[in-house]
């Protein structure tokens, strides 16, 4: 069974696995598949339109999905590997092991932002951004420098004690926890993340740094420990809602999962901090 | 998905704009900083740190924040399009600040222009991942 763990506790040896396993999907062009994908969502995924990765009631279960798919490629490289998840309210500065040369690296350089330390600075060859919103062919990214600080622990608590998941009109404007996660209202958790990163991070292209894939586990777990907190809550809407994904739709771009798939975690991995025996159910 | 696609109803924006002779309007009106006398409201054409930023007005419908392509105006950077979308609440959001949002077209596209750093704009081509 799949363990995700919290990025700071990972060994150099499961770090070195872990940023291996992504430079070969790059290599072999998987890892930009990912990309397009989730680029082609940001972009068809509206307000008042049909909407599925983003700004919508699937949000949780699409990337969910995505990352699961991700994981997988990930294990065709490494069987041990999974995808650490960044706890961004605790480790909440650029000074973070995470930001290290032995891990992702550190921020861009000031005249243009390039990422310059670690195994996924250009010069290393083996990171060349191609999908892109731009010409620039490399990593970038601003620690800090679009939105001053990261989430804390009081306002992702504040979000996880929101007992309804979403609400109408199920989008951006919506209130319930699956928005106040995403971050188009209140604190502002999932976004602000992305903008605190900056660079790619903080564009539709955004899994073009690694990062993506453990903010996200981080927000997947969010998912999972507001389920512990609220076991009356579940998915909403639950069917006939135009333009959105109900309980028992399909999702695109795979047309056969849906939310209610998605609902348990524990059907694909689990958590460092559950205990042991949830694993073996 | 039956559902034009964004691109098709861009284009057709673009199409139609040009059509009516008001893309050329608005090339014409060069590098004021405010709109040309004859320009629909919306209509922008200015140089913002070195770099051209030109804002089409939509044209359609009237929906409000609707999902025709038609009623989001068109924003170019040095003449590349730059893919734009309104949220629910009126506010902005373009593929290039996409996770953070802005009051009107001209924030956003200043925005995008501070990002870009000088850098060009990949060429217009939502990719539809939901295809």
């Amino acid at each position: 069974m799949t363990v995700r763990k919290n990025q700071a506790t990972l060994s150099a040896e499961e770090k070195r696995a872990f940023t291996n396993a992504l430079i070969e999907l790059k290599r072999t062009g998987a890892y930009d598949r990912f990309v397009t994908t989730h680029n082609g969502f940001i972009m068809s995924d509206t307000d008042s339109g049909d909407r599925v990765g983003h700004r919508s009631p699937s949000f949780l279960p699409w990337h969910r999905r995505f990352l699961l798919e991700f994981e997988a490629a990930l294990q065709t490289v490494d069987a041990k590997v999974t995808i650490p998840y960044w706890d961004w309210s605790a480790d909440r500065t650029t000074r973070s092991s995470l930001w290290a040369a032995d891990f992702l690296g550190g921020t861009g350089r000031a005249r243009d932002g390039q990422v310059t330390d670690g195994p996924f600075a250009y010069a290393t060859g083996k990171w060349d951004i191609n999908v892109r919103v731009d010409g620039r062919n490399y990593l970038r990214r601003a620690l800090g420098a679009g939105v001053a600080e990261l989430p804390t622990k009081a306002e992702v608590d504040a979000v996880l004690s929101m007992p309804v998941y979403d609400m109408a009109p199920w989008n951006s404007s919506s209130n319930g926890f699956r928005n106040n996660l995403e971050g188009w209202r209140g604190a502002n958790l999932h976004n602000r993340v992305h903008v605190w990163v900056g660079g790619q991070m903080a564009t539709g292209v955004s899994p073009n740094d690694p990062v993506f894939w453990m903010h996200h586990a981080f927000v997947d777990k969010l998912w999972a420990d507001w389920q512990a907190r609220n076991p009356r809550s579940t998915y909403l809407p639950a069917a006939g809602t135009s333009n959105v994904v109900d309980l028992h739709d399909t999702m695109r771009p795979w047309n056969n999962v849906t939310p209610a798939d998605m609902l348990d975690h524990r059907k694909f991995y689990t958590f460092d901090t559950e205990p042991a025996a949830a694993s073996q159910r | 998905m039956n559902k034009i696609t964004r691109r098709q109803a861009l284009g057709t924006t673009a199409g139609t704009l040009s059509a009516l002779g008001l893309l050329g309007a608005a090339a014409h009106s060069a590098t004021a900083a405010s709109p040309a006398p004859a320009a629909p409201a919306g209509t922008v054409d200015e140089v913002f740190q070195g770099r051209r930023i030109q804002i089409s007005p939509a044209t359609g419908g009237g929906h409000h924040g609707g999902h025709h392509g038609s009623d989001l105006p068109t924003v170019r950077i040095d003449g590349r399009e730059l893919h734009v979308m309104r949220n629910a609440d009126g506010t902005w959001i373009s593929v290039v600040n996409h996770y953070e949002t802005f009051a009107d077209p001209t924030s956003l596209a200043r925005a995008a222009v501070r990002e870009l750093q000088g850098a060009q704009l990949a060429p217009f081509a939502p990719m539809g991942g939901a295809a």
